[in-house]
């Protein structure tokens, strides 16, 4: 037996231990702190937690380019992108208060355990005081939960669900992205005008928060407009092969397929949908239709010539002429030499938007920031509601847009999007139907389909 | 002591006294330092060391002991999670009621699927449980989602009931306490320039794993362990001496589970959110990896196995390209862009990889998992001498010939 080994070991412990005990004096940084992840020597860490494998792992890859395109402008590398054409001047390229922009990375992997995981070792292990990210409103929901009780800003990226800003709206969470409903009210009128007013609706929905609450806003927009609904089938966001749910379809009587599926999803249903010759179809006297709600540029290059004629929304498109779109998609395009889709253009907007809210506060603390991006309750022109009151700013792509205080979502245009026929480039997919004004698409917080929710307090954590 | 002999009396404390250093352990590196990357010593991670090593701790007594390869053990710390998960929606946030009905919950559920399951041996008895796992899985997604709350998970709200917490009128959600000292409080100290976080949550699934740690321990050295051996080599023998082996199994079987369900409850209790990707059957295969990869049927195998693959999943899917080309920065353009494109496809989402890589290596040569890299190594240096090993491999279970036994 060796006794020497134990020994050895009872002294290494009792010195751990007067190790300990010698650096006493030292501890407290806890309450030193005023709030979790205070920035340190001259750099402030942003976590940027997006999917890199899963159904929306192209989403992800695209959001990504954005966040490192926004921590350079910060950083006043680059062409500055939209930082020049924003309307709040607090930003001058070098980093935010002064301190130099650094950047984490994680991958959510489509799943809300992994999100959490993952956004959790930011804060803990790489001091991030702002995670940004999502492309899963399910991940968005669960991330920004996490971010209030730890005490940190959480600026969602793409997140589509009406819960996000909704039922699980929290006070540290803000959103730039449109959402269902926002979907809902502007492509009603669209359909209504190319499709008649007499139509029998089939929806596959993908099964979590933002398929439901897309189901619900598009089924209750539809059926305003006269339509009928004549079934909603659930599909797991995890399947790839949705053949056994489309041959349904066409004995159930319906005559237009509402895909509420997005990413690779909305790619696989919609293009067995047209293998399945759906659209070639004449059911009731009119043409078989498929409606995509929400569209991006990355689904239609996947889809290719499948997405022809398909409506749809989108949050912002590169194809507009506003000094803001101009400005970003060239500095996009230099870099990485495509053009950026709508989940790029509102993670790069939620970044400057964060540290734009930070100068303008001259604070990092959580609470000073939520306040800033609450805003001095200004108003969108042309709504008169009690609700309209934020923070509003104009140059970052989307024309004039409010932070609204009251649930932190913004109400700016939504655009109805068009498969292109004859497209020049796998770009060049889409084309602009219609840029529905803000006002059509304007609820009030208390909207049933947002009840339930409570923003709480800001906590600013530590 | 505690009912072991000098040996493993002495292999406790050694790793009692891991797992309570374990956050200054995880944190050689100093904070500025370009190797601070590596560090590990924060609480989500150290949390997920002691949770998951519970987790193959308790795989590795039905594994390890009975070779019985479970290939559904994930059902069991996600019935575990949705329980815990429930417990602090419907009673209190105190974590304790969480975790004793996740373990029950689990129990029961392994009783019924080992009932059945272990009608079977060998490849028909994994893939039964791999069935039963997936059958839980998809149920979660799909018909139960009142229960689990679907793709989206279950969370709790501000509208719970919580019938034994005071009413919460802070407008923000409570967290999880054990009698009032939050899971998530931390100590921090600052120390030759190093910050080591001494976190509630983590000690309070530290000194669970202890215990965990000694009751297996327990089992491994008992006659009810010995039975289990009995099975893993030579069940029909042991029929035919009028032992049936079907109570043993029954019981490693629910045991395991139970285990299961126990990691499965302190993962809600750290963070309250239960997926069901918990009970995907990667996640199974996770465990069987981490078993395998520590070294089937050895005691501090399953436990190293465990935290070596969260390490790689949370510190090496961390070194994206941005941060390769820092470090290759050294090199000139054309080759450093090629260097750290060739490294970039084994770190970052790339990780896998390097796992898959590792644990072929160790199959193919260490087939005894990690403990077997371990004992060689202190056999080198233990040449000569004649007397028994001091890290208490004396009287273990010799590692299973092969794994794919």
């Amino acid at each position: 037996m060796s006794n020497a080994n134990f020994t050895r070991r009872g002294l290494l412990k009792s010195s751990a231990v007067a190790g300990a005990g010698l650096a006493m004096p030292t501890i407290f940084t806890g309450a030193a702190w005023s709030f979790t992840n205070e920035p340190t020597a001259g750099t402030v860490t942003l976590g940027f937690n997006v999917p890199q494998t899963g159904p929306y792992a192209d989403e992800g890859m695209d959001e990504l380019r954005a966040y490192q395109l926004a921590v350079e402008h910060l950083n006043g590398e680059g062409d500055g992108g939209m930082l020049s054409t924003f309307s709040s001047k607090a930003l001058d390229g070098a980093g935010i208060l002064g301190n130099k922009v650094a950047f984490v990375t994680g991958d959510t992997q489509t799943k809300s355990d992994a999100a959490r995981a993952s956004a959790k070792s930011m804060i803990e292990k790489d001091g991030a005081i702002m995670i940004s990210g999502g492309s899963s409103s399910g991940v968005a929901v669960a991330v920004q939960g996490l971010c209030q009780e730890a005490g940190i800003i959480f600026m969602a990226g793409l997140t589509h669900s009406n819960d996000t800003t909704g039922k699980d709206k929290k006070a540290n969470g803000f959103r730039h992205f449109f959402n269902a409903y926002m979907s809902g009210a502007a492509l009603a009128p669209v359909l209504e005008k190319a499709y008649g007013k007499d139509r029998k609706a089939y929806h596959l929905t993908a099964d979590y928060t933002w398929g439901w609450t897309q189901q619900e806003s598009i089924q209750k927009a539809t059926e305003a407009i006269g339509w009928q609904t004549v079934n909603n089938v659930m599909t797991p966001l995890a399947s790839t092969d949705f053949s056994s749910y489309i041959t349904p379809v066409l004995q159930s009587g319906a005559d237009v397929l509402i895909l509420n599926h997005y990413g690779g999803n909305m790619v696989n249903s919609l293009t067995q949908a047209v293998q399945f010759g759906l659209r070639d179809k004449m059911v009731n006297g009119k043409q078989f239709e498929i409606v995509v709600p929400l569209y991006s540029e990355l689904m239609a290059k996947g889809a290719g010539k499948n997405i022809e004629g398909v409506f749809g929304s989108t949050n912002w498109s590169w194809k507009l002429q506003d000094e803001g779109t101009k400005a970003f998609v060239k500095s996009f395009g230099t870099k990485y030499g495509f053009p950026p889709s709508n989940a790029a253009q509102t993670c790069y907007a939620q970044t400057l938007l964060y540290a734009d809210a930070v100068s303008r506060a001259k604070s990092f603390n959580p609470c000073a920031v939520v306040e800033a991006l609450q805003g001095d309750s200004s108003s969108l022109p042309g709504i008169d509601s009690a609700a309209n009151k934020g923070f509003l700013f104009d140059g970052l792509g989307n024309g004039q847009t409010l932070y609204r205080a009251a649930d932190h979502q913004c109400f700016k245009d939504v655009l109805v999007m068009k498969g292109k026929e004859n497209p020049e480039n796998e770009y060049d997919a889409l084309e602009i139907v219609e840029v529905t004004p803000v006002k059509q698409v304007w609820y009030e917080p208390d909207n049933p389909m947002f009840a339930g929710g409570n923003l709480g307090e800001c906590n600013p954590g530590a | 002591m505690l009912g072991l002999n000098k040996t493993d009396t002495k292999f406790l404390l050694i790793v009692i006294f891991l797992t309570l250093a374990t956050p200054i352990l995880l944190q050689p590196f100093a904070e500025n330092s370009g190797l601070a990357q590596f560090n590990a010593g924060y609480p989500d991670l150290m949390q997920r060391f002691a949770i998951y090593g519970i987790f193959a701790i308790g795989f590795n007594l039905l594994f390890g002991l009975t070779g019985y390869l479970s290939f559904g053990h994930a059902a069991f710390l996600g019935v575990g999670s949705y329980s815990a998960v429930w417990m602090l929606k419907l009673l209190s946030m105190n974590v304790l009621p969480g975790i004793l009905l996740a373990m029950v919950v689990s129990g029961l559920f392994a009783l019924v699927i080992g009932f059945i399951s272990l009608r079977r041996s060998g490849i028909y008895f994994s893939i039964l449980t791999l069935a039963f796992a997936q059958m839980s899985f998809n149920l979660a997604y799909s018909v139960l989602t009142p229960l689990t709350n679907g793709e989206t998970g279950l969370q709790l709200s501000l509208t719970d009931p919580r019938i034994l917490d005071a009413a919460n009128t802070s407008g923000s959600l409570p967290v999880t306490n054990l009698f009032g000292a939050a899971m998530s409080e931390s100590y921090k100290l600052e120390f030759l320039n190093r910050v080591f976080t001494f976190n509630v949550g983590y000690y309070f699934c530290a000194i669970l794993a202890i215990i965990a740690f000694y009751i297996s321990l327990r089992i491994f050295r008992s006659p009810f362990g010995l039975m289990l051996r009995a099975v893993k080599s030579n069940q029909q023998r042991m029929n035919y001496t009028g032992l049936a082996a079907r109570p043993y199994t029954l019981a490693a079987f629910v045991i395991s589970g139970m285990y299961a369900g126990l990691a499965g409850g302190l993962l809600a209790s750290m963070d309250p959110l239960a997926g069901a990707e918990r009970m995907q059957w990667t996640a199974s295969g996770e465990v069987v990896i981490m078993t395998i990869l520590g070294g089937a049927g050895t005691l501090m195998g399953p436990v190293l196995g465990a935290g070596f693959i969260k390490y790689l999943e949370n510190i090496f899917s961390k070194i994206n390209e941005h941060v390769l080309h820092g470090w290759f920065s050294w090199l000139p353009d054309g080759l450093q862009d090629l260097v750290v494109w060739i490294a970039a496809r084994f770190t970052g989402e790339g990780w896998h990889l390097t796992l898959g890589l590792m644990f072929m290596l160790v199959v193919i040569f260490l087939p005894g998992g990690l403990m077997e890299g371990g004992q060689r190594i202190g056999k080198l240096f233990r040449r000569g001498r004649e007397d028994v090993p001091d890290d208490g491999t004396g009287n273990r279970p010799k590692p299973a010939p092969h794994v794919a036994e």
